[in-house]
């Protein structure tokens, strides 16, 4: 019963899915498609990084990552969170594991704001083709404006937020 | 597909440099990432399939329909509310735009759903909520709704 909650919105779209294909065979096929794609890129991203996450959490000590990104770390982290967010691969899903396990080892709320900021605005290999369709312009408005305002955002939640609390979801349990 | 074969090979250099260090602890590394796979398929699975759903149903000439070059600010809507839901690639997005774009959309509104498109994520809210809590979920996809509105304003002014 527990598992079958735990799928609840899959299965829920899996019978939107099925509607649709009554409705329109060929739009429910192209769905499928999509799917099946989206599963097999997930399958290449997420389980290396999820093995990344878990060495992380054994060998770094809580002590070296509040030193480079606690919220006294300043400008280190800054830097850390920024290039942790810019030579990311994958979609933003992959980054919630590795900024649940960094605020867990104490890395600071407002850096946290800021690599999950850096991560939906200024990714490296997307900004290749940011570049080549919109141009150089855009592209600087884009991403200064998006780090600038993820910056700000992330001193306004450290405000708003308690990290105890933050940290007490912790996904590396077994469920 | 490079950038898998990249990752693997580097999560496998790592496993074994750690594995050769402390077997206890390579041991550990590996449960804990297992753990937060369980924990996190139901969720990305779902995510998945709404990528699908969504992608079926908004085809570029559907968007570029409700976001033309005279939508003005009601385009922009449409367009904030097109991209908080669906979810796309991000390495899709740009070229989607471009393509957007030259069908006849107008920059700001393109600016704003791909914007979006990155960085709100109404399908993946329950998966952030279970690691950060609901405020926080809520509170970090409204401020980057926000930020793609306030993105939109400046290319409007600037590039248009």
């Amino acid at each position: 019963m527990k598992e079958i909650k735990k799928y609840r919105f899959f299965i829920l779209l899996v019978i939107g899915l099925i509607v649709l294909t009554f409705i329109n065979r060929e739009m429910g096929w192209k769905a499928f498609r999509l799917t099946g794609n989206s599963i097999v890129n997930m399958l290449v991203l997420l389980p290396p990084v999820l093995i990344f996450v878990g060495l992380l959490d054994k060998w770094v000590e809580k002590e070296t990552l509040i030193k480079y990104m606690g919220s006294e770390s300043g400008f280190y982290g800054v830097l850390f969170s920024l290039l942790m967010g810019v030579v990311a691969a994958g979609p933003l899903y992959v980054a919630f594991p590795i900024a649940a396990l960094l605020l867990k080892k104490g890395a600071g709320i407002r850096y946290i704001v800021f690599f999950l900021g850096a991560w939906t605005t200024a990714k490296l290999p997307v900004l290749v083709y940011e570049f080549s369709s919109f141009g150089a312009r855009f592209t600087l408005i884009h991403i200064g404006f998006g780090l600038v305002f993820f910056y700000v955002m992330g001193l306004i939640f450290e405000k708003f937020f308690d990290h105890r609390q933050l940290v007490k979801l912790d996904i590396t349990e077994e469920a | 597909m490079i950038n898998g074969v990249i990752l693997y090979a580097i999560a496998l250099v790592l496993l074994s440099i750690s594995y050769t260090k402390d077997r206890q602890k390579t041991k550990g590394a590996l449960l804990k990432a297992w753990n937060m796979f369980r924990n996190v398929l139901p969720d990305v699975l779902a995510i998945m399939l709404f990528v699908g759903l969504s992608l079926s149903i908004l085809t570029p000439s559907f968007i570029s329909s409700m976001v033309g070059e005279q939508s003005g600010i009601m385009g922009v809507i449409y367009s904030s509310f097109i991209g908080s839901i669906a979810l796309i690639p991000s390495f899709v997005v740009f070229p989607l735009g471009a393509a957007l774009v030259h069908n006849g959309a107008g920059l700001p509104q393109v600016a704003t759903l791909m914007s979006t498109l990155m960085a709100v994520g109404i399908t993946s809210i329950p998966m952030e909520q279970k690691m950060f809590g609901r405020s926080f979920a809520y509170s970090r996809n409204a401020s980057a709704l926000v930020m793609s509105l306030l993105f939109s304003l400046i290319v409007w002014v600037v590039m248009t």
